[in-house]
C-alpha cells in the first residue's frame, strides 16, 4: 500500500501544481480575442480562395475586426448574402459586391490554330511553358493542360477542344486560375459585362494570323467603332476598359477576326 | 570544455535522432514538405528541448532520485514537459507575439513527442551533468533542424519528379528517408576519433 502511495501522491501533487500554474498564467495572461472575430469567421464561406486580398478567411476575419476601415464587400465567393450579414455584425452599411467571372482570353481551340511539336513531357502548363514556351503555335495560348481546372473550388472550369473554358454559372470569381495560368490568360470580368477580348497574342497581326485563325491582329478597328472608347489596343492586342463598356456589343459586330467575342 | 563539443558534435552528426535514433519521425514525415515549415518546426524542436532539459534534469537529480522514484521518470517526464510547453505558449502569446506567430503553431504539436521525451531521458540515462545535459539538448535539436531541411530539400525534388504511380506520396518519401539516414551512418566514429 505505501509503495503504491509513494508513486501516486508525487505524480498527483506535480499534477496539481502544474494545473494551478496553468490556470493562472491563461488568466493572467489572457490574450483578449475580439467577440465578434467568430461570428465574422462563421459568415465567410471557409473556402480560403483569396479572392479578398487577404490569406485566406481568417486572414479577413482578423482584418475586419481589427481594422474599421475595412471593406465589407470584398468577399466574391460570398456576394451579397455575405455582405449583408458582415456589415450586419460590425453595424456598417452594406455594400454591394460586384461579382466576378473568370474569363480565358484565348480562342485558339483545335480549329483555330494548331500545335507545333509533340510534347511528352510532365502534363501541366507551367511544365510545357518551360518548354519553347508550350506546344502550341501561338507562344501566348491557352497551353490546354487545365492547370486552372485543377486549382479551381468549384469545379467550373473544362478543358474543351484543347482550350479552357469557364462555365460563367458556376464561377465564383475567386481569381485562383488567375494566379495559376502560366500565360497570364485569365482576368476576372465584372459579372454585369458580355463581352472580351478572346486573344492576348501581342506579336504584330501577320504573325498571329499565321498561327491562329481567331487572333487579335491590332486593327484598331474595334478602337474607332466603340461608342464609349472603352477599347484600346496595347501591344497589338485589344483590351476593354470595363469601366466604361456599355455592353453594346458593336465591337463584336465589327471586329475582322473574331477576336473579340461574347462572354459564354 | 572538448567533452562538451564532442557531445555537441556527435549529437548532431553520429547520434542525430531522426535519422539514427529513429526518434521524432512523426514531424519529420509531416511537417518537411516545405522548408519555411521545416525550419519553424525546427527552431520549436531546439526551444522545446532545452526548456524541457532545463526542467526535467532538476526533477529527476533533486527529487526521484533522492526519493527512490526513478521508476516514475517517463510519467513525471510527460506530464512535466506538456503542462511546460503549454505555459511557454500562454507566455508567448501575451509577450512576444511575434515569436508566437512563427513557432505557435508547432508548439502543440511536439509537447508530447518521442524526440523530447527521448532527450531527457538519455540526458539522465547518459549520466550527464546539468550543463552537459543542456549541450546535448542543443546538439539534438540542432542534428533535428539538420535533417528536416536537408530532407526538405529532397521533398521538394521528389515533388518535381516523374516516380511511378504505386510510389508515389508516402512510399518514395520513406525510401528518400531511410537512404539520407544511411548517409548519415558515414559519420561513425568520424567524432570521437577527431580529439584523439
Amino acid at each position: 500500500m505505501n509503495v503504491i502511495l509513494a508513486a501516486v501522491i508525487p505524480v498527483v501533487i506535480i499534477g496539481l501544481i502544474c494545473a494551478v500554474v496553468l490556470v493562472t498564467a491563461s488568466k493572467l495572461m489572457a490574450v483578449k480575442e475580439d467577440e465578434r472575430l467568430p461570428k465574422v469567421r462563421e459568415c465567410l464561406p471557409g473556402a480560403n480562395c483569396g479572392a479578398c486580398g487577404f490569406a485566406g478567411c481568417d486572414g479577413y476575419a482578423k482584418a475586419l475586426v481589427e481594422n474599421e476601415t475595412t471593406p465589407t464587400n470584398l468577399c466574391v465567393p460570398g456576394a451579397d448574402a455575405v455582405s449583408h450579414q458582415l456589415s450586419d455584425i460590425l453595424g456598417k452599411e452594406f455594400e454591394d459586391v460586384v461579382e466576378q467571372v473568370a474569363v480565358v482570353h484565348c480562342s485558339g481551340d483545335c480549329e483555330n490554330t494548331e500545335d507545333n511539336v509533340d510534347y511528352y513531357g510532365i502534363e501541366t502548363c507551367s511544365a510545357a511553358k518551360l518548354l519553347f514556351g508550350g506546344k502550341g503555335k501561338c507562344v501566348f495560348g491557352c497551353v490546354g493542360f487545365g492547370d486552372c481546372k485543377n486549382v479551381c473550388p468549384n469545379d467550373a472550369i473544362v478543358i474543351k477542344n484543347g482550350i479552357a473554358q469557364v462555365c460563367r454559372a458556376d464561377c465564383v470569381g475567386c481569381g485562383l486560375c488567375v494566379k495559376t495560368c502560366p500565360n497570364k490568360l485569365i482576368s476576372l470580368v465584372p459579372d454585369t459585362k458580355n463581352y472580351a477580348v478572346l486573344c492576348s497574342n501581342k506579336d504584330k497581326g501577320a504573325v498571329t494570323r499565321k498561327v491562329c485563325k481567331k487572333g487579335c491582329i491590332g486593327c484598331r478597328k474595334c478602337e474607332k467603332v466603340c461608342p464609349a472608347q472603352a477599347i484600346k489596343v496595347i501591344d497589338n492586342v485589344a483590351v476593354i476598359d470595363y469601366e466604361k463598356c456599355t455592353n453594346c456589343g458593336a465591337c463584336v459586330e465589327n471586329c475582322t477576326t473574331q477576336g473579340i467575342g461574347i462572354i459564354k | 570544455m572538448i567533452k562538451l563539443i564532442i557531445i555537441l558534435l556527435s549529437a548532431v552528426f553520429i547520434n542525430n535522432y531522426i535519422l539514427s535514433r529513429f526518434l521524432g519521425i512523426c514531424p519529420f514525415l509531416g511537417v518537411s514538405k516545405k522548408l519555411d515549415s521545416a525550419t519553424g518546426m525546427s527552431l520549436a524542436v531546439i526551444f522545446v528541448m532545452m526548456i524541457a532539459t532545463a526542467v526535467t534534469w532538476p526533477i529527476q537529480m533533486f527529487l526521484l532520485n533522492p526519493n527512490n522514484l526513478g521508476y516514475l521518470q517517463t510519467i513525471v517526464f510527460i506530464l512535466v514537459i506538456a503542462a511546460l510547453v503549454q505555459l511557454v505558449e500562454i507566455v508567448l502569446k501575451r509577450y512576444v507575439p511575434a515569436l508566437h506567430k512563427s513557432l505557435g503553431v508547432y508548439l502543440p504539436l511536439i509537447t508530447t513527442n518521442c524526440a523530447i521525451l527521448g532527450v531527457t531521458i538519455l540526458n539522465i540515462d547518459e549520466g550527464y551533468t546539468f550543463a552537459e545535459s543542456m549541450v546535448n539538448s542543443l546538439g539534438s535539436g540542432l542534428g533535428f533542424m539538420l535533417a528536416m531541411i536537408m530532407f526538405s530539400g529532397v521533398r521538394s525534388k521528389l515533388e518535381g519528379a516523374d516516380i511511378p504511380k504505386s510510389f508515389k506520396g508516402l512510399p518514395i518519401t520513406l525510401v528518400a528517408a531511410s537512404i539520407t539516414s544511411l548517409s548519415f551512418m558515414g559519420f561513425g566514429g568520424v567524432i570521437e576519433n577527431m580529439f584523439a
